[in-house]
């Protein structure tokens, strides 16, 4: 019995598993990557990891749409808001990555180089 | 009408920002800008009084939907107090920044700069008066994103590369905070930040609710900048456009700052943030090591924007400081340094702007006799910095005094000491421009110098009269700053 | 990609049911998943897909970024807008019930379809902006 818990306690929490691993990796690609356009890949997982945090326990197996039916009022649905939620973060996503390669663009024409210790330790920064 | 002035203050700015970027017309964005960045500071002086004279909340349905299912705007005091500073500022950033931006924005962005402009205001408006936790997350985004567009748009190609690092590091907070609000929100099924007071208050000490916190005041430190994550914030300053400088040293922080309080204080709760977790200590040692890392910082830097981006390091210790201390003076010195530090810096920064304007750099080595040939603007920094040393009759004595006296209501006499100590760190760093501006002679072959032009060096004096002003006369700061401090410990007390 | 029939006959056959698709989806908002967002994603989609096969230079001859920069302000205009009608019908801001004065769930329905008019606006022309700006950049 001792096992069985153990398992459904890692199977159960699978969507949770995945989410902590989206996070430290794209933790990890933030940081340990010195190229800004791996940082920005790194940085759009961890984002990444936001969405299945939120989109995952809104979901109801068996669960519909959330739209009332007329002759079936008590048809069990799904949490709408956790989606509408996430669409605008995927939305602030998008706009965060389109800025940040717009940045590397921008980088690369003034300094000729995307790689972070070339950009940074190049300059005189005082 | 008036019920409706907690939309106003967010959707006009959002229109106008809107109209500016079909425009794209300097002088009329400029003054598009004007207009509505003015309405917003009225519109948030009203909705401060009003909940000062009837002393009850403002609450505003979105769309017309009914909290806590629907977005909530809500106005208290403190709300109140950091909209009125938001707006004032950035209706002051506007009028001084107008010469600075036609000289350092390249001519077809500068409709662009007033579009971001109006939409970092309404996104840090927002953060403030938004009642959902992830509502203001959207509002942190549209703000920070903004931000990141006005640095880059400065002069120096080092401008591209620390927006390039602000927005890394602020996305991580922000994507930080959304991770812990999505926690609380898996928890209790509510995003109205009253309704997960409530709610929360049976489940606090569950694990999922204790790594939401972490997770959230993580995310929002770094957007605070409290050491040691404040690795984005010199280099956004010291390579912003002048203007843009002056704005998120005055605002951006400290929106974020109000953010934690609300969180550390009524969501979670002083009962449990405050009193059952090491929080209060961590934040504590924290900003004693900010006040000191960052001052000591600031002395060795060449470039005075960067000095006083150090600088404001070391304040936002201050600051953070009272909200480690917990107790209703500390809190009321916190608030009033948010307000004072505001003014003192935002006032350092436009005078920079305008030496960053003649000279053309703002390096320490050539602003070797800048006092005799403008005047006007370096006595104007000797009196800001007065104010950042804490001079009596000046506002950083009012906020100092309050901290002091707050550390010593908690017993930690030793904490008055450490803040006497970081004084003397300041006029260190206040003390090396002075020295080089005043008793340093202009070299022979440099460009003979003149007053910045009248708008800039009028709403920096502004400023800085009243960092006097407000130094003597602190009914408004620490008067409402003592309310809303009511409204943080109201659970508590 | 002048050379290539294949990818050439088989996009124009592709585009048209890819901007009805849009269409479908905007419209089905209502009803399902759909709404604004991802019409504008995919109207921008299959724009890109024609620059991507007849070249950027005739894309933007259809559309010019110009008309773009005005397009995407214009979509937040048109959401706001509908915000500020329902201030003037003397309701709170985004209140949808009062668009229609007879019944406020009409105004639900005129609403929702205006204000994700809004959004598809704003979301496809941002989207292809993008594009044509990345894909412009260098030349």
């Amino acid at each position: 019995m001792e096992g069985l818990n153990e398992l459904a306690f890692v199977l159960g929490g699978v969507n949770h598993w995945i989410t902590v691993f989206l996070i430290m990796a794209g933790l990890y690609i933030i940081v340990s990557r010195s190229n800004m356009i791996k940082k920005l890949v790194g940085l759009s997982i961890f984002q990444t990891s936001v969405y299945l945090l939120y989109v995952s326990p809104g979901k109801i197996i068996g669960g519909t749409a959330p739209i009332i039916i007329a002759n079936a009022p008590d048809q069990m649905y799904s949490n709408p808001l956790p989606h509408v939620l996430i669409l605008t973060a995927i939305v602030v996503g998008v706009a965060t990555l389109a800025l940040g390669l717009a940045l590397v663009v921008r980088i690369n024409e003034a300094y000729g180089s995307i790689e972070e210790d070339e950009v940074y330790s190049g300059e005189d920064w005082n | 009408m008036l019920d409706q002035l907690p939309a106003i203050i967010i959707a006009v700015p959002l229109i106008a920002a809107a109209v500016c970027a079909i425009i794209r017309n300097e002088t009329i964005c400029w003054l598009i800008a004007l207009v509505v960045a003015f309405v917003s500071f009225v519109g948030s002086a009203t909705m401060l009084g009003q909940v000062q004279q009837y002393g009850e909340d403002i609450s505003y349905k979105l769309g017309g939907w009914a909290p806590p299912a629907g977005i909530e705007y809500k106005v208290d005091l403190l709300a109140g107090y950091v909209l009125v500073l938001v707006s004032l500022i950035a209706t002051a950033v506007l009028i001084y920044g107008r010469q600075s931006v036609k000289v350092e924005i390249k001519k077809s962005m500068q409709g662009w700069y007033y579009t971001m402009y109006l939409l970092c205001m309404c996104g840090l408006l927002g953060i403030v008066i938004t009642g959902d936790a992830f509502n203001a997350f959207v509002f942190m985004e549209i703000s920070s994103l903004s931000m990141y567009t006005l640095i880059a748009l400065g002069k120096d190609r080092r401008a591209v590369a620390a927006a390039y690092q602000y927005l890394i590091l602020g996305t991580i907070g922000a994507t930080m905070y959304v991770i812990g609000v999505g926690l609380l929100f898996t928890l209790t099924g509510t995003l109205n930040l009253a309704d997960l007071a409530v709610r929360l208050g049976p489940m606090l000490d569950t694990p999922a609710a204790i790594a939401g916190m972490a997770f959230i005041i993580v995310g929002l430190s770094l957007k605070i900048a409290l050491f040691p994550l404040h690795l984005w914030l010199p280099n956004a300053y010291a390579f912003a456009p002048s203007a843009v400088t002056a704005f998120l040293a005055a605002t951006a922080t400290k929106v974020s700052i109000y953010l934690l309080m609300r969180y550390l204080y009524t969501v979670f709760g002083f009962g449990f943030a405050i009193e059952q977790t090491p929080i209060p200590e961590v934040v504590m040692v924290l900003s004693l090591l900010a006040i000191f890392a960052g001052s000591f910082t600031a002395i060795f830097q060449e470039n005075v924007k960067r000095m006083l981006a150090y600088s404001s390091v070391a304040q936002i210790g201050y600051i953070t400081l009272g909200i480690a201390l917990a107790n209703a003076t500390g809190l009321t010195g916190s608030l009033v340094h948010i307000f004072n530090h505001a003014v003192m810096k935002g006032a350092l920064f436009m005078l920079v702007g305008g030496i960053a304007m003649q000279i053309g750099t703002v390096r320490l080595s050539d602003m070797a006799g800048a006092g005799k040939a403008m005047p006007l603007t370096m006595f104007g920094f000797v009196l800001g910095g007065f104010s950042m040393l804490g001079v009596p009759g000046t506002v950083g004595f009012v906020s100092k005094w309050y901290l002091a006296m707050g550390a010593l209501e908690n017993g930690w006499w030793w904490v008055v000491a450490l803040l006497m100590l970081s004084s003397l760190l300041v006029l260190v760093y206040m003390g090396r421009v002075i020295e080089v501006a005043f008793f340093r002679e202009r070299p022979a072959d440099a460009v003979p110098l003149k007053e910045a032009p009248k708008s800039m060096i009028m709403t920096a004096w502004v400023f800085i009269l009243a960092c006097v002003y407000l130094g003597f006369d602190t009914s408004f700061t620490v008067g409402v700053a003592e309310q809303a401090v009511n409204v943080l410990l109201g659970g508590a007390q | 990609m002048r050379g290539h029939l294949i990818l050439r006959v088989v996009s124009k056959i592709l585009i048209p049911f890819l901007l009805l698709f849009a269409l479908y989806v905007q419209f089905h908002g209502d009803f399902g998943p759909g709404g604004g967002f991802q019409a504008g994603v995919i109207v921008a989609a299959a724009f890109v897909l024609y620059a991507l096969i007849f070249g950027l230079r005739a894309t933007q001859k259809i559309i010019s970024p110009a008309l773009l920069e005005v397009a995407v302000p214009l979509g937040v205009l048109i959401y706001a807008g509908v915000g500020v009608y329902t201030w003037l019908m003397g309701g709170n801001f985004l209140d949808y019930n009062m668009i229609d004065s007879h019944d406020p769930s009409h105004g639900q329905h005129l609403g929702v379809l205006l204000v994700e008019a809004g959004v598809l606006l704003t979301v496809s022309s941002t989207m292809l902006l993008i594009f044509y700006t990345f894909a412009g950049r260098g030349r």
